[in-house]
């Protein structure tokens, strides 16, 4: 995994609440054998009339929007299935940071697993940074999780609370299954004691 | 003495590999189901990362989601996407070196149907697989849990899961079923009682006399449908019948193992004065068969009801329900058994085993079906053997059913088996959602019994005057 470091991107705002895991990435698109390439069909039935021509009133299609890394979402996002595409498909779009009042369980861990940082704030302060991403291109917002810092366009500095673990774990690109072979002793003499105990298994 | 546990506490602390200070484990995973959908991108990740399966051995893949159900699915895949799935399975389960149930095999099926019938499951496992249905071999007393496609990686990698212990919630079913009622009754109505998040953050052990009363078949449709409750897994107790069924099976321990497995089985019960965060009761004679009407499985009333109104609600659930009749095309107060069904569907890992066929086919015997379309989708090769040699499939056959080969076909509608728009199912499936069964589809849950009543009646119909 690549390691989260500071930037300054452009914010995108969606408002809306409950956006689920279909409307991120819908069900025909899950038949993919990869991790990669599904930025394009992110948001797809919002983005792409029936056609597949873009619909210009679609946030992500609006040219100040297009190099979005960072979007300011209403509540509840990212609800519905368990399946990783949807934190796949924002990845691959080039989303970084996802801001809302609050994430659906699964959706919110497999953002990290996929080195995306979500962020939870009370609802004044995703007022705030919707405002400012509302201003279009010239809204770069700095996010700095070292500091679990978001700086608006302003200047204004918002801190923001991140489990300290998963922060370590996105500071140096550390992916799970890597942090769990450090402790393969351990599983191995689960394993043997396992296997003296329960040989059937 | 150490204090009183639950079976899920028993299970848990018998497979912690690793505990750190937060309370984050390492669990050690018994048993690794793998299918086509949710495989490919971490096998990919193994193979850039120089990674192996630690364990080939107690991972087991079968094809089942996107596979053609149709008797000429020997000439291939249509779909180039479902097709291209399916072939990456079949090459990674032979780079990887894990036992493989290819399409072309007898024993190939849903994968919660075929890792129980080969005797994968067994009681006391820890079981996980790519698919939230993974619940299903909780009725063995495995500790069974759906994974998303990262922790297919992990597992396959490391075999071990990192994870934090979830609330015990007990469900009790005092008291016996009226005829007529059955397992997916049974689990319905718990959802109606509980609400799809009644069960967040809790593993729930289903027990009381109607649950101990059900076969294996039964139970696995109770513990399959845990996940719709909200639950992270479903577990029930083994006891004879599960140790009946588990005796022989192909991957079942045999002779001196057998007997020394049988004996650990025998201390997996939750011990008496144990701790349980939750505990709903419902009794048995008070559940009727039951239907869903809406768009979310806890949408269920019984079949003598009348489609409810978005003012008999609170809260959010106004507008939902609204939303949902306005979907589903139905008007408050209309009986539910006026409700005209045009596709019936049996199958699924929730209701596709030899039980639930044979209960659907003892409505059906000598009978012909009213509805559009009918069919029946055995859960595994095995089933629909089985089914033919006691004479079952004939009698969906004559009645007018069409008789598949083994998948999850319109359960979720990745195959080609699909509803049309506003096109209306009666389904022995698990999820009723929007879309679910095909774009502006239309899905009421029930029963097999109720399933084949319906498919006779062309509505929704109470098996019960039909016994
Ligand atoms: S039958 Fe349906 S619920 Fe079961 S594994 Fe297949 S798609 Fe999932």
């Amino acid at each position: 995994m690549e390691k989260f470091e500071t930037f300054t991107g452009i914010a995108a705002p969606m408002p809306l609440v409950n956006i689920d895991t279909d409307m991120i990435i819908p069900k025909v698109f899950l038949k993919t054998i990869k991790r990669s390439g599904l930025g394009v069909h992110a948001f797809d039935e919002m983005r792409y009339d029936r056609d597949g021509n873009e619909i210009p009133d679609f946030v992500l299609n609006q040219p100040a929007y297009r190099k979005a890394q960072i979007l300011i979402a209403g509540d509840n996002f990212g609800c519905g299935s368990s399946r990783e595409h949807a934190p796949w498909a924002l990845a691959d779009f080039g989303i970084k940071v996802v801001v809302s009042t609050s994430f659906a369980d699964i959706f919110f861990n497999n953002c990290f697993k996929n080195g995306m940082l979500p962020i939870v704030l009370p609802q004044e302060q995703v007022d705030i940074l919707m405002k400012d991403a509302e201003r279009g291109e010239n809204a770069r917002m700095t996010v700095d999780l070292e500091a679990q810092e978001i700086t608006t366009s302003e200047g204004e500095v918002i801190k923001f609370e991140v489990d300290a673990f998963k922060k370590h774990c996105l500071l140096n690109g550390l992916d799970d299954i890597g942090l769990t072979l450090e402790k393969a002793a351990a599983i191995d003499s689960f394993e043997a004691k396992a296997r003296a105990e329960r040989p059937w298994v | 003495m150490t204090a009183p546990k639950t079976l899920y506490d028993k299970i848990w602390d018998a497979h912690v590999a690793h505990e750190a200070e937060d309370g984050t484990c390492l669990l050690y995973i018994d048993r690794h189901l793998v299918h086509e959908v949710t495989s490919p991108q971490a096998f990919e990740g193994l193979r850039m990362a120089g990674r192996k399966v630690r364990a080939p051995e107690k991972t087991i893949a079968v094809p089942d989601h996107n596979v053609p159900t149709t008797l000429d699915r020997e000439k291939g895949i249509d779909n180039e996407e479902s097709r291209i799935q399916v072939e990456a399975l079949d090459r990674n389960a032979k780079e990887f070196g894990i036992h493989y149930y290819p399409v072309s095999d007898v024993r190939q099926g849903i994968v919660h149907i075929v890792g129980p019938e080969q005797g994968w499951t067994l009681p006391g496992m820890t079981v996980v697989c790519g698919d939230s249905h993974t619940a299903t071999h909780g009725a063995f007393g495995a500790l069974a849990h759906g994974i998303g496609t990262s922790e297919v990686e992990h597992v396959l990698a490391t075999q071990t899961l990192i994870q934090k212990k979830s609330k015990n919630m007990k469900v009790e079913i005092t008291g016996k079923l009226k005829p007529g009622v059955t397992a997916k009754d049974i689990t319905l109505a718990v959802i109606g009682a509980t609400g799809t998040a009644g069960g967040t953050g809790h593993v729930i052990e289903y027990c009381g006399e109607a649950i101990r009363d059900l076969s294996m078949e039964g139970r696995m449709t109770v513990c399959n449908m845990a996940i719709e409750g909200g639950a992270r897994a479903g577990l029930i107790a083994p006891d004879e019948t599960t140790f009946e069924y588990v005796k022989g099976r192909p991957h079942a321990p045999k002779g001196a193992q057998w007997e020394a497995a049988l004996a650990w089985w025998k201390t997996l019960y939750t011990d008496e004065g144990a701790h349980f965060d939750k505990v709903v009761t419902l009794r048995a004679e008070d559940i009727e068969p039951v239907v869903t009407w809406g768009t979310s499985p806890e949408d269920v009333l019984p079949i003598t009801g009348v489609v409810p109104s978005p003012e008999d609600f609170t809260g959010g659930k106004v507008e939902a329900v609204r939303r949902a009749l306005d979907y589903m095309g139905l008007t408050p107060g209309q009986k539910l058994t006026d409700i005209e069904i045009d596709t019936v569907f049996i199958g699924s890992c929730t209701n596709g085993r030899i039980e639930d066929l044979r209960a659907a086919a003892e409505i059906l015997k000598g009978k012909k079906i009213k509805v559009k379309r009918a069919m029946v989708v055995p859960g595994s090769g095995l089933v629909r053997a089985q089914a033919e040699e006691e004479g079952i499939a004939q009698i969906f056959q004559d009645a007018g059913f069409e008789w598949r080969l083994a998948g999850c076909s319109m359960c979720l509608a990745m195959n080609p088996d699909q509803l049309s728009e506003g096109e209306r199912c009666a389904a022995t499936s698990n999820r009723n959602f929007e879309g679910r069964q095909g774009y502006k589809g239309r899905t009421h849950l029930v029963s097999p019994a109720m399933a084949a009543a319906a498919a006779l009646t062309g509505r929704l119909t109470d098996v019960r005057e039909m016994m």
